[in-house]
């Protein structure tokens, strides 16, 4: 963790430029982000918190390259992907991001192992060595037994756990969960949130999506949202005692 | 992603939803069935028509003039031709065709006479019973002898007829000198009931001297082309003029039987292949449907990093599987379907290569048409949008 810190010290991994993201519905403009700047070094754990309305998913999207900016720009890992179309932002997606959803977004009519080595597939990795990854990661997440399921046949927690195993499969460059502890109860998501925290110990960086504050607070960093601005960024300490202010 | 994969996928969907896949393959099933039974049909019927026609004689050309004052034929010059053009005409007869009243004693009735030459019998494939057939000497004689068919002696000589016995052509004594093979049953007015006699007898009977009709058979079938040009040349040398003279021969009947049946082909394959397009048409609806339906499915493997081309493999090659394994199912039935009605009708029917093939290659080829307008829409859902979508 130190070394990849050290390393990627002077260049962000993300580093997003003023960025503005505006929609028109009608004859009204909605700035969903309404120019936000924003650096996140490799290895770390930021929350970004905010009310629905407050641009979080916005800037959510774009951060996954599922989306690009109006306006500003996105710089991932040296590239700039605020200029990107569909294949090339597909190609980011598999190759960077690991999405972490909250109704876990596993298909309903493949397996547990088949969901898994959905992006390995998309990155075009052969049949032995995709199933060889899935397991590993299936593994690490402790539902390598259930691997012939199908979702329907596992709980909540076991299907978090499978999203989580799908995201990391890829070996993505940031982990990206947005309100994954929506769906669950208050002992899975204690679970889910300790499983990022060692994730993040391993050297993962992760970026967690939620409007909960007691969720966000598991977090290292915690940047918060308000009308498509930043209102708050930095250490999650720092954040309560604003909170209590 | 590889192409087995798409395949993989495809299967699965497939037998996901059985019965909506089934309903979907049923449409192409119908149609390819159709097609291949309604063609192999008609070329079972054409393949009838076609045999039934050959026992006829395909090596025959005929000859009918019509003469002018200055302007005839002459018997002695057409089987001259003959002769010098003996590489292709196997032989020549005259043919003076008229019916007359036909008696023995107080029996009576009226038959066609033919005046014929003696070649007659081997150009037309006929052959005799007993007795010997009208000869050249009977010809130049014109010595009254005829030749009859079993029809004639079921009716003047109740079955049972000899050799030296004499019938009354038209109040001429005749002596029958052979008797034909029965052809088709002794029925009235068939080949059964005839009367052979010596050609230059049976111009005399007519009361004219010309002779419009011959006869010729070429050595094989594939002389017949080349005799009819030179009948063509020949007759023109003569009657200068084209509308005096007609030549036809079994190979334009059989081109006209092969165009007839070929249209009807065109046709009713034409109205079997209207059910393909609606069959494709159907494939199209489903395949939208499901688009609608797995937009959070297309949403999620995008956001796994699916490109464009990833979800359109997978829409296109699902589509082109429903129709390719409703397109197989299909050439099975029409196969079975073929024989088993063309034994129904009593032909021997079997699907045409061509038909398969045709059958397999349009309904491949309309569930990659038809899949591909769903697929492009699936392929192009914004990622957000889909995921968004339940």
């Amino acid at each position: 963790m130190m070394k990849q810190k050290l390393e990627k010290e002077e260049a962000p991994l993300i580093n997003l430029i003023d960025i503005y993201k505006i929609y028109h519905m009608g004859n009204t403009e909605v700035r969903a982000n309404d120019g936000i700047s924003l650096q996140i070094q490799a290895g770390e754990f930021v929350a970004i918190v905010g009310k629905s309305g407050s641009g979080k998913s916005t800037i959510m999207n774009i951060i996954g390259a599922l989306d690009v900016p109006t306006q500003g720009q996105y710089i991932l890992n040296g590239q700039d992907v605020s200029k990107m179309k569909g294949d090339a932002l597909a190609t980011v997606r598999n190759k960077m991001i690991g999405f972490i959803f909250q109704q876990y977004n596993l298909l309903s009519k493949q397996n547990l192992l088949e969901n898994v080595e959905l992006p390995l597939l998309y990155a075009g990795i052969g049949k032995k060595q995709r199933k060889q990854l899935a397991m590993e990661v299936l593994k690490k997440v402790g539902i390598e037994d259930k691997w012939k399921n199908y979702p329907n046949q596992l709980s909540g927690g076991q299907q978090q756990r499978g999203a989580i195993a799908r995201a990391l499969a890829g070996n993505p460059s940031i982990i990206l969960a947005d309100e994954p502890t929506g769906a669950l109860d208050s002992k899975t998501s204690r679970e889910l949130l300790d499983f990022l925290k060692r994730l993040n110990e391993e050297g993962n960086t992760i970026i967690l999506i939620t409007h909960d504050h007691s969720v966000a607070a598991e977090a290292n960093r915690i940047v918060m949202l308000y009308d498509g601005k930043i209102t708050f960024d930095g250490p999650t300490g720092d954040y309560r005692k604003q909170e209590i202010v | 992603m590889r192409i087995s994969q798409a395949f993989k996928l495809a299967w699965k969907s497939i037998l996901g939803s059985k019965m909506r896949s089934f309903l979907t393959m049923l449409g192409m099933i119908i149609g390819v069935a159709s097609v291949i039974t309604l063609l192999g049909l008609i070329q079972g019927v054409t393949n009838y028509l076609i045999s039934t026609f050959s026992e006829l004689g395909t090596n025959m050309i005929t000859v009918s003039v019509t003469s002018t004052d200055t302007r005839k034929t002459n018997v002695d010059d057409m089987y001259q031709f003959a002769e010098d053009n003996s590489y292709i005409f196997q032989g020549v007869t005259p043919n003076v065709s008229s019916r007359y009243t036909v008696k023995n004693g107080s029996n009576s009735l009226t038959s066609t006479v033919v005046g014929v030459g003696e070649d007659y019998l081997d150009i037309n494939n006929l052959s005799l019973n007993s007795g010997r057939f009208i000869q050249y000497a009977d010809i130049k004689n014109r010595y009254n002898a005829c030749v009859i068919g079993t029809y004639i002696v079921d009716e003047l000589f109740e079955g049972i007829a000899r050799i030296g016995d004499s019938i009354k052509i038209d109040g001429q004594v005749y002596t029958i000198v052979g008797f034909q093979e029965e052809q088709a049953d002794s029925e009235a007015n068939s080949t059964d009931d005839r009367i052979y006699i010596p050609y230059s007898n049976a111009v005399r009977l007519a009361g004219s001297s010309d002779i419009s009709n011959y006869t010729f058979a070429t050595t094989d079938t594939i002389y017949v082309e080349q005799g009819e040009e030179l009948l063509d040349n020949y007759l023109y040398s003569i009657m200068k003029n084209e509308d005096l003279y007609t030549i036809t021969s079994m190979t334009q009947l059989l081109d006209t039987i092969n165009t007839m049946t070929g249209m009807l082909a065109s046709v009713l394959g034409g109205i079997a292949g209207i059910s393909l397009l609606v069959a494709g048409i159907g494939i199209m609806n489903i395949m939208l449907v499901s688009v609608v339906e797995r937009t959070k499915e297309i949403g999620i493997r995008k956001s796994l990093g699916a490109k464009k081309r990833d979800i359109m493999w997978q829409f296109v090659i699902e589509a082109a599987t429903i129709s390719t394994i409703g397109g197989i199912i299909g050439i099975l039935i029409g196969s079975i379907a073929t024989s088993a009605l063309g034994n129904a009708f009593g032909i021997e029917a079997a699907p045409t290569l061509n038909s398969i093939l045709l059958a397999f290659g349009v309904s491949a080829g309309i569930g990659i048409g038809f899949g591909y307008m769903p697929a492009n829409k699936a392929a192009k859902l914004n990622p957000i949008d889909a995921l968004r979508s339940e």
